[in-house]
């Protein structure tokens, strides 16, 4: 990858991206996720400093970086999920849609209702395929059995899982292969419809396959979500996201457009993780 | 299908049935509070056996006197000048206890010795459930059998046996608390690093070399905790002891004699309808005050010698 | 010249070898031994026992005439009894479990409160029949009667009954938890959907084996005073009762006096070990079928 890049004239790079900075500009899309100065702490340990970052509507956003710099603890941060450690402590400011999210009048709840989030590893419930879909509509209150059955539906066809499972919707989720259970995950995030999806290294645990699967499920899904994604996969970075920021220690060392950083990054460090020299 | 063709819109559905959450809300606030009530059961049960016992011993020993109770070697409540002393019982106790760990103690670390290190994963497995169904047995049964089995059996080892005496309780209760020794000193033999054993086969020590001088010393302390809390076992057993040793309260050290345990010399007070308020009554729980103590005394012991145990890895 | 001496050790290894083999033999005669006694128990329980089963034994009345007598009344007791003991040590024991599993911060009351619960697991079972005989029967005035037996009881097997429901609980992998928190759900909706559906079969399991514990126990019953006299069916919480182990406990006593008693206790124990038998069984058979998938 690296050898690829260097292929190309440094003077051709920087032209391009010169043109791409141009256009972001004429379209720059609105800001759902706003963070000031975010700093966070587990117990003593400092895992997240002074982080500022503007998270897109419509837009991939990825974050990269070594492992153990804070990409998951700050996407946690995101829908308050980080919270269910006990030891933590955040300071600095979080809007979301305009909003802080550590408001008191605002419920963890409500926002994680908006904030959906997909996980690492598949995780689906030990239900059948559609009460796993069910269950996020049906904890919100809806029971209406035809309203559930067009959300199942909907979300799986969104997921591009339809297929796959309308013939064995009562089948237990377990029975599916990896790369179905992520997307089935993914389905049932997208069955309680929220704004800003955010994925924890979505494609670590599947297979090349399934991992193309999902990027492209991503692809689509972004006409319609922010997506925030986690990934130690360059390529992955490269391919899907809109912006990339780069983790270092706690510290978001460069954020930019994704085609900057990787073709252009300002800071040493950046360039030396994106070329695999450490990390 | 729904009629209309409008397509749904969830988080608006959502945010219509917000209303009704906020009942549900102040419910998810209740639970916790509700949870904690629930869990302070256990903490009330701990405190009511303390008050019972501790309130009516006092009681007991407002009409016999400390000194008597722990140094009187004449057990005789029902006789027109009662007598209190607590030693024939604790002797009784004792005896029985020491007899079944004398049984229990090399027979369940035998066991545990070689489920752990001899035995093939496939006969581990077979064994084990067994010497479950050895310990599920209840000890009611285990009495019927000393009763009826074991005593008289033994009367033709030793011809001077009388029908109750505290030997054959004694023998059994030991077969009972087989299973727990050997289950839980199993468990100790077995979280033995696998490398310490390694390092020893490695210089040609025969199985047997590595269980006594590596394993057994490495597990110690887990082994001992297993007797301790066997001997903790023996001295709350009730029904063995009450059925085949009988109510005869000897100050003896003769094993073919009945000899009363503490234990049922509750079950002989309670079933007799001693009179609420006699000192009869009182001396209950003066005898069950003194077997808790035992018995917390023996389980802490246990627990803070298995402790130190789990430090060691 | 040489250290060691090859053929002296050899010699040694052949004798070391010889004593590992006699070692290995004796802790095998250990290991069967138990097994052994067992199977003697079972053999005379049944031997002597089981020509006493017959309908008229399962369903009559206690009689002092052995050839009458009959233990549908001790039956009725235990099943009244698992009537009481079920629902109340289900309740207090998962709740107590979702408590500190799940509720309560690691901490000193924690602590304190899972240290208690360790310590009741060893105090002998006749001292909760004193707590009961002096707490339910007599401060509460209910008499011997199956609810304040079955509180008694339920007592005694809450300890473990807690643990068994926190292991349980414990071996629901957190991913599951924060796939429903993603999802917007509050921590009880998540508890009651996913977590304890989860933990379901390992509770169940745990449950029954505890109740095997208080169907076979006997020591708390006799303290509370069940009586050894003849008394009508059990029909409610609210009535006398006896129980199997008592009818068992009754007739070994007076075997001394009527030899067929003892029979009359071989056929009652095999009716118990029976009942064991099946509740043990449909515990592993649900541990089984619901292995972890997750
Ligand atoms: N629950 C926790 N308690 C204490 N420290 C934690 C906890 N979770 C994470 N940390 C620490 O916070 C830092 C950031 O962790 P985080 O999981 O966010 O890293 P990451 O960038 O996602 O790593 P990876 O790529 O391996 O997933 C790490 O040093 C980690 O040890
Ligand atoms: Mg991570």
């Amino acid at each position: 990858m690296a050898g690829a890049m260097t292929a190309i004239p440094q003077a051709e790079v920087k032209k391009r991206a010169n043109i791409e900075v141009l256009r972001t500009l004429e379209q720059e899309k609105e800001v759902v996720f706003d963070t000031q100065n975010l700093n966070l702490w587990y117990g003593e340990k400092h895992a997240l400093r002074d982080i500022n970052l503007d998270i897109h509507e419509e837009e991939v956003t990825a974050i990269i970086g070594p492992s153990g710099c804070g990409k998951s603890t700050y996407l946690k941060t995101l829908n308050r999920m980080v919270e269910l450690v006990p030891s933590v402590r955040t300071t600095g400011v979080i809007q979301y849609k305009g909003k802080s999210i550590f408001d008191k009048s605002l419920r963890v709840e409500e926002l994680r209702t908006q904030v959906g989030m997909v996980f690492q590893k598949p995780n689906p419930f030990p239900k059948s395929i559609y009460e796993n879909i069910a269950y996020g509509p049906k904890i919100h209150g809806i029971r209406n059995k035809m309203i559930l059955d067009e959300i199942v539906e909907k979300s799986l066809r969104g997921a591009y899982i339809w297929d796959e499972v309308k013939d064995r919707l009562h089948d237990n989720a377990y029975g599916l292969s990896g790369g179905q259970q992520q997307r089935l995950c993914i389905a049932r995030c997208l069955a309680i419809e929220p704004d800003v999806i955010l994925m924890d290294e979505p494609t670590s645990a599947l297979d090349p396959k399934s991992t193309l699967k999902v990027e492209e499920l991503i692809r689509e899904l972004k006409k319609d979500y922010a997506i925030v994604i986690v990934t130690h996969n360059m390529q992955q970075a490269s391919r899907i996201s809109d912006r990339t920021a780069f983790f270092l220690d706690g510290e978001v060392v460069e954020y930019d457009r994704t085609d900057v950083i990787f073709n252009e990054p300002t800071d040493q460090r950046t360039e030396d993780y994106i070329n695999g020299r450490f990390g | 299908m729904r009629t209309n063709n409008e397509p749904v819109h969830v988080q608006e559905l959502i945010s219509k049935k917000k209303q009704s959450k906020n009942l549900f809300l102040k419910f998810e606030k209740a639970i916790p509070i509700i949870l904690f009530l629930i869990a302070s059961v256990s903490v009330f049960t701990t405190i009511g056996i303390i008050y019972t016992l501790f309130s009516e011993t006092i009681e007991f020993f407002k009409q016999v006197s400390v000194v008597e109770f722990f140094t009187g070697t004449v057990l005789k409540p029902l006789s027109q000048d009662p007598k209190f002393g607590v030693l024939p019982l604790i002797m009784g106790t004792l005896t029985s206890t020491v007899i079944a760990m004398l049984v229990a103690a090399p027979i369940g670390l035998m066991t545990a010795i070689y489920l752990s290190e001899f035995a093939s994963e496939r006969i581990r497995k077979t064994f084990k459930p067994l010497l479950e169904i050895l310990a599920g047995i209840p000890t009611i049964v285990y009495g019927f059998f000393a009763f009826t089995f074991v005593t008289p059996l033994l009367k033709h080892v030793i011809p001077g046996l009388e029908t109750t005496n505290i030997l054959s309780p004694g023998i059994v209760m030991g077969i009972m608390i087989i299973p727990m020794i050997a289950s839980l000193s199993e468990d100790a033999m077995s979280s033995v690093p696998n490398a310490m054993r390694e390092g020893a086969l490695a210089l040609g020590a025969t199985k047997l070399e590595v269980a006594t001088r590596v394993v057994i010393p490495a597990a110690f302390s887990g082994i001992v905790a297993s007797f301790v809390l066997a001997i903790s076992r023996a001295i709350g057993e009730t029904m063995i002891v009450t059925i085949a040793s009988g109510s005869s309260k000897n100050f003896t050290f003769d094993l073919t004699q009945s000899m009363q345990t503490m234990t049922a010399y509750i079950v002989e007070v309670t079933g007799g309808d001693a009179p609420a308020g006699s000192t009869i009554y009182y001396s209950l729980y003066a005898v069950a005050m003194t077997l808790f103590v035992f018995t917390l005394l023996m389980n802490l012991f246990a627990r803070y010698v298995a402790r130190k145990f789990k430090e060691e890895y | 010249m040489k250290y060691v001496d090859a053929v002296q050790v050899q010699k040694r290894m052949n004798f070391r070898l010889i004593v590992n083999t006699i070692a290995k033999i004796i802790f095998f005669l250990s290991t069967v031994f138990g097994l052994v006694v067992l199977g003697i128990l079972i053999y005379r329980v049944f031997s002597d026992g089981i020509g006493w089963i017959n309908m008229d034994f399962l369903t009559g009345k206690l009689s002092t005439d052995p050839e009458k007598a009959g233990i549908l009344g001790a039956i009725l007791g235990t099943l009244w009894l698992m009537v009481v003991v079920a629902p109340v040590t289900m309740f207090f024991g998962v709740g107590t479990a979702i408590y500190l599993e799940l509720y309560a911060k690691k901490g000193k009351l924690r602590s304190f409160i899972q240290t208690n619960i360790a310590n009741l697991a060893g105090v002998p079972s006749i001292v909760y029949g004193i707590l009961g005989m002096t707490v339910f029967v007599r401060a509460l005035d209910m008499g011997n009667i199956v609810l304040a037996g079955g509180l008694t009881m339920s007592l005694l097997i809450l300890p473990i009954t807690i643990v068994a429901s926190q292991e349980a609980i414990r071996a629901v992998p957190n991913h599951l938890g924060e796939a429903s928190y993603g999802l917007g759900a509050t921590k009880w909706q998540t508890i009651k959907n996913i977590i304890l559906p989860a933990a379901l079969p390992g509770i169940l399991t745990g449950a029954i084996l505890s109740l095997s514990r208080a169907i076979g126990e006997t020591a708390p019953l006799v303290v509370i005073g069940i009586p050894a006299l003849l008394i009508p069916f059990p029909g409610s919480i609210f009535d006398k009762f006896t129980v199997l182990p008592m009818q068992i406990y009754y007739w070994t006593l007076d075997s001394s006096l009527v030899e067929e008693y003892a029979y009359l206790a071989s056929a009652t124990i095999i009716i118990l070990l029976l009942v064991l038998l099946l509740l043990n069984t449909t515990a592993i058979i649900i541990r089984n079928k619901f292995q972890k998938r997750y």
